[in-house]
């Protein structure tokens, strides 16, 4: 839907041979996309504007390395700023004192609260062996704290009875009670959502936090927020004292410019990810992938290192002058595949390409899983070597005979072709970026000399620290 | 505080700061300057209209004449009208007409968006109608899904159908059907399990709701209808392309415009998708629903409120 923001430099700077510094106007007329590229992504107005104006200060002047275009190292500039500014400090709870600490989850309607607090629990259970109390405060919505209890149960960790009619200060009360009486580690409060213009549920927030006195206030933001993340974030951090922010829903095809904004805006480090509906779902975040989301990149900083470990030279090179070709044939998907189940498998691949979501998405149609692999690597197999090479040419008869070779189905054989179609516009969007210089590059000298899409992507080796002044991006 | 208020009330923000900023630079030319449409288009983002979106309406204002020269209510006055226009007609409530009963109303929506509260105000607005309303947990999913709809079915009186949670939704809603149908009820709302729409598996799932529904009246769902939250950004606007392509929606409903959400993707949505928008919510309450009025929300992104 939107063009990444590669895409869009590419059309900007084409016109740009000239090599040596950045001009004002160079990087005046790039900022004009980054700023469209940035709204998209829903980072918010005022956030974009001084981001946009740190940015251009710094690039304006730059020398532009004889590796990348002019366009790449303005993405690059722009996409170290973002990591920078997204960067924080450590994202652990800061639950050592003396017990029991005291954790609570604050935000909007529906933003994740209780599901978060389910994830969190289980996650300093598991991880770090605390012993941890959940309670639910939220004396609103229907069946709010059976929600909490429930998902307890699923992980195994106490919550606090439910008392019918009691309110949240006092529940709040009782929980640190028991949390004391019975030698909890950590007291988990959730709590009920909230508007930030809803004065009375802002004071009522402000009363349990009074006398819970939370090591760590945390506001739980949806990924897919808009330009309005600035207002709640603004609201929440004067009412209450906020140690940290949980962005959740970043399973989602959100580009996550809320990130920023809150960054932005209340100077406190993002410390989780929720990835999915599951108590497992929640990740350390990542500065570097989201900065690459919001750019509509991809985790290509990722992929390059990764890749460069992996990836066998020669079947790289072969690749590489393949795909400089434009062409991208059952050969290569076969190779992909390979390579794929050499990179710790498809989940470890999923959304860090960049334009890759189509083929995931047909891969998750497919239902394509790890052992799929082995049976696409037979479909391929049982092709003859022109098939392969051209497989517009495989009508029914031939796909017949492929499924009963491999011991699949026809089926199968026809998801197999969808996704090698999928995967080649893929690729032709990644050479339409301008990557694929740099990729080819990478690809052909393996993990030494990353060149252009490294330096684009501030990946890898033969690149140049960015200019000091970055960290002015740190609030 | 009446509604108009409330929804108002998270309007002021934006909008006066289009006034504000506007005073000082217009005195009663005939065109817009740069730094007004600037400073409109500025505004037209906040409220999530996205960047493309205040472009062209940037554009059309930049060569609107104002003969009695331009003050500040009347360039609020053409910048709502310009998003009116794009809004197109009237609020399109849902009606309940199906032959034969019941009518059968699907919700559905990413996670949190507000569906399960959404189908209890539409109960209570069915059952002001004099409707018979029957609900069905269809979300066997998510914690205590089935517990939040009973609570709402138990406070409204209606009946409701559940299953085990952890089961098989498309069961829940096959049985609803007969239910409804054997004991002649008007209006069966099926809630679902909150999905993001790029996971393939569960949209399939969607899918299968559907087909099933359809099972014992051909008819059925006679509506599809997304729950938006106003709080997210341009996102909604992938919502409303795959879950309009996948699981057929005819209509939308778009929650949480009781805080500062300006819900502005409500506009570009119009102008691509021209879907029907059923109604409004602005709080958590049963007789939180408003019907969807295309004016009332231009007046307010553009500030053209008393
Ligand atoms: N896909 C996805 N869904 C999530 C994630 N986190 C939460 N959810 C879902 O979002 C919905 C709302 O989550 P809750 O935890 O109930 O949200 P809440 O903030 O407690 O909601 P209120 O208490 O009503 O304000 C549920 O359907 C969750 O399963 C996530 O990271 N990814
Ligand atoms: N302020 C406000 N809150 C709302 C509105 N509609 C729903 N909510 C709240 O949003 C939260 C989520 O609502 P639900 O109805 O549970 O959302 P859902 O889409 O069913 O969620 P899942 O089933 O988990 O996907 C609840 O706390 C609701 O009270 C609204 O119009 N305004
Ligand atoms: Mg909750
Ligand atoms: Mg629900």
């Amino acid at each position: 839907m939107f063009d990444s923001l590669s895409d869009r430099l590419g059309t900007v700077f084409d016109r740009l041979r000239g090599r040596g510094a950045l001009t004002e106007a160079d990087v005046r007329g790039a900022m004009r996309e980054v700023r469209i590229a940035l709204l998209e992504a829903d980072v918010a107005l005022p956030v974009v504007r001084s981001f946009v104006e740190q940015v251009t200060e710094l690039a304006v002047g730059q020398d532009v390395l004889r590796s990348v275009t002019p366009g790449q190292m303005v993405v690059k500039i722009v996409h170290d700023g973002l990591v920078e500014m997204l960067g924080s400090q450590s994202s652990e709870l800061d639950i050592d004192v003396t017990p029991p600490a005291v954790v609570m989850m604050v935000g909007l309607q529906g933003s994740g609260k209780t599901t978060t607090t389910a994830k969190i629990a289980k996650r300093l259970k598991d991880k770090q062996g605390k012993r941890v109390l959940m309670a639910s405060l939220d004396v609103n919505r229907p069946a709010a704290q059976e929600q909490l209890a429930t998902l307890g149960a699923q992980i195994d960790v106490a919550t606090l009875p439910i008392v019918a009619g009691q309110m949240p200060v006092d529940i709040a009360k009782r929980a640190l009670q028991s949390a004391k009486l019975q030698a909890f580690d950590v007291v988990l409060l959730d709590t009920a959502g909230r508007l930030h213009v809803d004065q009375q549920l802002m004071d009522e927030m402000q009363a349990v936090a009074r006398i819970a006195t939370p090591t760590e206030m945390l506001l739980v933001v949806d990924s897919l927020a808009g330009q309005d993340a600035v207002q709640v974030a603004q609201n929440f951090s004067e009412q209450v004292a906020l140690t940290g922010v949980v962005l959740t829903r970043m399973d989602g095809d959100a580009r996550g410019g809320a990130a920023l904004s809150m960054r932005a805006v209340t100077g406190k480090p993002i410390k989780f990810a929720g990835v999915g509906e599951k108590l497992d779902a929640l990740e350390i975040f990542d500065p570097s992938r989201v900065a690459g989301r919001i750019l509509g990149m991809g985790d290509v900083v990722s992929l390059v290192e990764r890749a460069a470990e992996t990836i066998n030279q020669e079947d790289a090179e072969a690749m590489a002058a393949k795909m400089a070709k434009g062409q991208f044939d059952l050969n290569d998907l076969r190779m992909q595949l390979k390579q794929m189940a050499q990179m710790g498998g498809l989940g470890a691949l999923a959304g860090m390409i960049p334009g890759m979501k189509k083929a995931q998405a047909a891969m998750a149609q497919g239902g394509v899983d790890d052992k799929m692999l082995v049976h696409m690597d037979a479909m391929i197999g049982s092709m003859t070597p022109k098939e392969r090479a051209a497989p517009q040419i495989i009508n029914a008869k031939r796909k017949i005979r492929i499924a009963k070779g491999s011991g699949t189905t026809v089926q199968s054989v026809n998801r197999l072709l969808k996704m090698h179609k999928d995967m080649a516009t893929a690729m032709k969007k990644i050479r339409k970026m301008g990557g694929l210089k740099g990729l080819a590059g990478m690809l052909g000298k393996g993990g030494g000399g990353m060149g252009g899409l490294g330096g684009l992507l501030g990946g890898g080796g033969g690149m140049p620290q960015l200019p000091g002044g970055m960290d002015k991006f740190k609030k | 505080m009446s509604w108009t208020e409330r929804l108002f009330g998270g309007l002021k923000r934006t909008s006066d700061r289009l006034g504000d900023n506007l005073s000082g630079v217009l005195t009663g030319q005939t065109r817009l300057e740069g730094a007004t449409l600037d400073e409109i288009e500025d505004v037209l983002i906040m409220s999530d209209l996205g960047p493309a979106m205040a472009a062209r309406i940037r554009d059309r204002l930049a060569e609107t004449r104002f003969e009695r020269g331009a003050d500040i209510a009347a360039v609020k006055a053409v910048v709502a009208d310009e998003i009116a226009a794009v809004l197109g007609p009237v609020a399109d409530p849902l009606d309940i007409d199906a032959f034969p009963r019941p009518q059968v109303i699907l919700v559905i929506g990413v996670n949190g968006s507000g569906k399960t509260t959404t189908i209890a105000k539409l109960a209570h607005y069915f059952q002001e109608l004099d409707y018979g309303v029957m609900l069905a947990a269809g979300d066997t999913f998510r914690a205590a899904a089935i517990g939040q709809l009973r609570v709402w079915a138990e406070r409204l009186g209606v009946p409701i159908v559940t299953g085990p949670e952890g089961g098989d939704a498309a069961g829940v809603v096959f049985d609803a059907v007969k239910q409804a149908t054997a004991t002649g009820i008007d209006v069966l709302i099926v809630d679902t399990a909150g999905r993001l729409q790029n996971k393939r598996e569960l949209m399939d799932e969607l899918a299968k709701i559907r087909r099933v529904l359809g099972k014992l009246n051909p008819e059925a769902p006679h509506d599809v209808v997304l729950v938006l939250d106003a709080t997210n950004g341009q996102n909604a606007l992938q919502q409303i392309a795959t879950f309009k392509e996948l699981a057929g929606v005819t209509g939308l409903i778009m929650t949480k415009l009781d805080g500062t959400a300006r819900g502005g993707v409500l506009v570009a949505a119009s102008e691509q998708y021209g879907l029907p928008i059923h109604a409004i919510g602005i709080g958590e309450g049963l007789e939180d629903l408003r019907p969807f009025d295309p004016r009332q929300l231009a007046d307010a992104i553009a500030g053209n409120v008393e």
